[in-house]
Parts: structure tokens; sequence; C-alpha cells
């Protein structure tokens, strides 16, 4: 589903490689953490399957499409089927739970029917069924990043990434953002998750990638955070 | 289309100001822009009009006149001269008509168009005017090939021809349209640089949903797309506000008072305003849409 091969990306004005040469493939269904220090390369890794830029060499190839060389044009149909979810929720604050939601399908042009239907099995699945109607400041920080999930699956993506989802939220929080993915995961959605949460990756034992100043230093599967464990 | 809508919408109420400073710059841009066009529809149909009645006069050597002329010393062109030169301007295949006309004929057109003026009436004798030859040309552009034939023979003392006199008139008619028209292009592109401001100043504030709608997939033009409306929207309001201008220009000053008072000539109306309409709107059309892409591309990069 995801493919790293050979990959390296330098940033403009910079001598290191934020990533060199890095192999990876990450099959349909998998759940996968990636973890590492600040700067060890994680959330370039997300942004590079994003197509927020390319790579410096090297291809990836996502859901069978090598974005190393996607034109431009096509990148909105890559992101369809990426849900992306971040530490800082980005909801937009003007808008109910269920407009935020909403806003994510509005904007990709399904109709309005859909949406209805869609958007209340999406907030159940989450559990915020009865809080539709409520703005992001009226909820808590571990419900605001259910909505940024719902937001982020509400398109049915093959490919769910998650940069620090539970890095703002406290430790009992995060076991219930943590489960949700984990359902997300069960529906055979391929989930790639940043995290520093070392007590969540020991405990769920899944697929360990660990980068290191832009190198994969461990793959494993059913693993552990390292050192730290 | 309901989201390209209603944020458009909120996007034109959201940067009023903006937005009336750009429907305000592209209404006096377009005002002058349009005015220009008209203008310059006004002088061709005067240039036609005058062109085509220009005639070539060719005067003829008499005692007093003798001046730059091929002419016998002290002496009228001769009646072999005169022919000749009428036998010369007959065989150019340009000329349509050619009237003689004596100076006699000259003096008495004289003193009928100033019979009730004494001072001026009495202040010339027949011996001051010139023996003429009045020639139409089949196409009043070309005559250049007529007065070379014959500006040397014996017998012609000078040829006036209307176009030195007219061409640097419409020379300078002309200068000042461009420059009207260039006026009002550079007032265009200052709307296009607000156009330019407004819509970056909008990508930040819209920065959080853009942000969003890149993330989730939504097209460059779907994204773009309120942006685009918002400013052709503006840049249409001020080419609405334009030809509303200048269709009272026509009407009151044009219409109402000058065609008036000058009936002889020819005046612009209601088609060449339409014309000018025309080019107004896809003046407003390219100045506001080329910014907002330009801009867009650069703050909406993906």
């Amino acid at each position: 589903m995801i493919k790293f091969e050979e990959v390296s990306r330098i940033y403009d004005g910079q001598t290191r490689a934020a990533l060199a040469n890095i192999n990876i493939d990450i099959d349909k269904g998998e759940f996968v953490f990636l973890v590492g220090g600040s700067g060890s390369g994680k959330s370039t890794m997300l942004k590079l399957v994003l197509r927020e830029f390319r790579p410096t060499t090297g291809r990836i190839y996502v859901a069978g499409r090598n974005v190393a060389t996607l034109p431009e044009r096509k990148i909105p149909a890559l992101r369809r089927e990426i849900g992306m979810v971040s530490q800082d929720f980005r909801l937009l604050p003007g808008k109910t739970v269920f407009e935020n939601v909403a806003f994510a399908l509005q904007v990709i042009g399904k109709p309005r029917s859909l949406i209805r239907k869609v958007v209340p099995d999406t907030l159940e699945l989450v559990g915020l069924g009865d809080k539709r109607d409520r703005r992001p400041d009226e909820l808590s920080g571990g419900e605001q990043q259910r909505v940024a999930i719902a937001r982020a699956f509400v398109n049915q993506p093959k490919i769910l990434l998650a940069d620090e989802p539970t890095g703002n939220l406290d430790p009992e929080t995060s076991v219930g953002i943590m489960r949700l993915l984990d359902r997300i995961n069960q529906s055979d959605t391929t989930v790639v998750m940043a995290t520093h949460d070392w007590a969540m990756v020991d405990q769920m034992r899944k697929r360990v990638i660990e980068l290191e100043q832009g190198h994969v230093v461990r793959d494993q599967e059913r693993g552990i955070y390292g050192a730290r464990a | 289309m309901r989201h390209a809508l209603t944020e458009t919408w909120s996007g034109l109420k959201r940067n009023l100001g903006l937005t009336m400073a750009v429907v305000m710059t592209m209404w006096v841009s377009l005002s002058l822009f349009g005015a220009g066009m008209i203008a310059a529809q006004q002088v061709n149909l005067l240039k036609d009009e005058w062109y085509d009645r220009i005639e070539i006069t060719v005067y003829l050597c008499t005692a007093k006149f003798q001046t730059d002329g091929a002419c016998d010393p002290g002496q009228d062109a001769t009646q072999e001269q005169k022919d000749q030169i009428r036998a010369a301007i007959e065989s150019n295949p340009q000329v349509q008509e050619v009237f003689y006309q004596s100076k006699e004929e000259a003096y008495q057109q004289f003193l009928d168009v100033f019979k009730d003026n004494a001072t001026i009436r009495d202040a010339l004798s027949a011996d001051e005017m010139q023996d003429s030859f009045r020639v139409k040309l089949v196409d009043p552009k070309k005559y250049d090939s007529l007065t070379s034939q014959i500006q040397s023979m014996l017998g012609v003392q000078k040829i006036q021809d209307l176009h030195q006199i007219l061409d640097p008139v419409f020379k300078w008619l002309g200068a000042l349209q461009w420059g009207t028209i260039g006026l009002s292009v550079l007032l265009l592109l200052a709307a296009a640089f607000q156009i330019g401001t407004a819509i970056r100043m909008a990508t930040f504030t819209r920065g959080r949903e853009i942000g969003i709608m890149r993330l989730v997939g939504a097209s460059n033009f779907y994204i773009m797309g309120p942006f685009l409306l918002e400013s052709l929207i503006a840049a249409l309001i001020g080419a609405a506000l334009a030809i509303g201008t200048l269709a009272l220009g026509i009407e009151f000053i044009i219409k109402a008072n000058v065609q008036q008072s000058l009936e002889s000539f020819r005046w612009v109306g209601w088609h060449e305003f339409g014309i000018s309409a025309a080019f107004v709107v896809v003046a407003a059309i390219v100045f506001s849409v080329i910014p907002t892409v330009i801009s867009a591309r650069r703050y909406l990069r993906v």
C-alpha cells in the first residue's frame, strides 16, 4: 500500500538529509508505528506520502501511484485516498462537529444526500453521535481529536496517517484515541502513526519502524518503543 | 457550486473595504478606457469624412503669385501651359474630376461669401485671386502620384493639399487617444495589483480552511473558484458602472449636446458605444482573472 524505494529527501539550504536512502514496504491493512526523536524524519515521511513535496531521489508508491513523479493536478485524487490526523486537530472553529466532518466531503463535491447519511454514521463510530451540534471550543481535547479522526475517515480512505495524534492528550484519553485508530485499522484501513508515546507502542505490540537522523535503524514486527522500554 | 457561491459572498463581505476599492478603481479606469475607445472611433469617423472630401487645388502662376512655382517671370500662366496641366491631370488614373476656376470666378465666390462685410470685401481685388484647378481624387489618400507628377510643370505656382494641414491635427488627436488609453491601462494595472493583494489577504484569513481542503483532496479549481468569482464579480460591477457612465456620456454629451450644435459632422452613437462596452467587459475580465490566478497560485501552493 505504501512503498519507499531508496528515498532521500534533503530540504533546501541544508546539507544533512532529512531522510537518507529509505526502503520500507507497508502492506494493505497494516498498522505501523513510526518512532524516533524530533528531527528523525517521521514527519517528512508522512509528508512525502501526502505528496506535500517530492523526494530528492527515489520512488514512493502510494495506493499504486508513484508519488515522486505524480503531476500536480493528480494530487487531489491521491489525497482523497489518504486520511490525515495531526497533533493540533485543525478543526474549523466556526463550524459544528457535524459541519466540520461534512466539510471534508463537501469540498470534494459529494452530494448532500450522501453527506447526510455518512457523517452521522462516522460520528457514531468515533463516539460523538450525541455531540454533532457542538462547536470545537465546547469539546475536550480527546473529543476534538475524535472529530478530526472522523473528518479524516469519513471518505473511507485506504490509508490513515496520524502525526502524534495523542501528543496533546492525557494518557487516559490517549488510550481511547488509540482504540479508535485500532478499530479503523480493523476495517482494513492501513494506519501509519508517528508517535513519541512509548507506553502506547509497548501496549499495542504492532509493527515498529524506528528512525534516527533520517535512517531506518529498526523495523520490527510486534515491536516495542525501544531503548526506554 | 453552493459552496463556491456562499464562500464568494462571505469573502466579498469580509473584505468589503477592499472590494469597494477594487470596484471603484475598476470603474474609473474602465470609464477612461471606454472613453478612449469611443474617442478613437470618433476620430476615425472624422478622418474618413474629412479625408474623403479632400480635394487638391493646383494654383496657377499669375503676375502677382510667382514664388516657389515654375513661372515665367512677371507673367500669368499661358493658355498653352494651362492646357498641358489639365491634360496631365486628366491623364492621371487617380483623378476623378477636374474643375477649372478662373481668378474672376474665385473673386466672385469671395464676394458672395463676404457680401455683408464691406471691410473684407473691399480689401481684395480680382488680381489678388489665382486661377486654379480643383481636383477630386478617386482615393483621396493617394495624392502623392499626382502632386509629384505636376508640381514642377510650367505654370504651376503651388499645389495645396489639405493633407498637409489635417495630418498633424490627426497625429495629435491620435496621441491624445493613445495617451488616454495608456493612462487607463496604468489604472487597470493598479486595480490588478489591488486584486492580487486582496486575494493574498483572503488566502491568509481562510488559511486553515484552505489547508484542510488541500489535505482532503479538494481540486485546485474548487479551492480557487470562490477567489476567482470574488474578483470577477468586483470587476464586473466596476465594468457595469463604467458602461453606465459611458452611456450617460453618449446620451448627454454627444446626443443632447455637440450633435445638435455641430450637425455637419458625423458623431459616434450607440454602435460605437456597444463596441467600446464589449472591450470594457473584456478588459475587466482580463485584469481581474489574471492577477487572481497568479496570486492564488502563489499562495495556494500545494
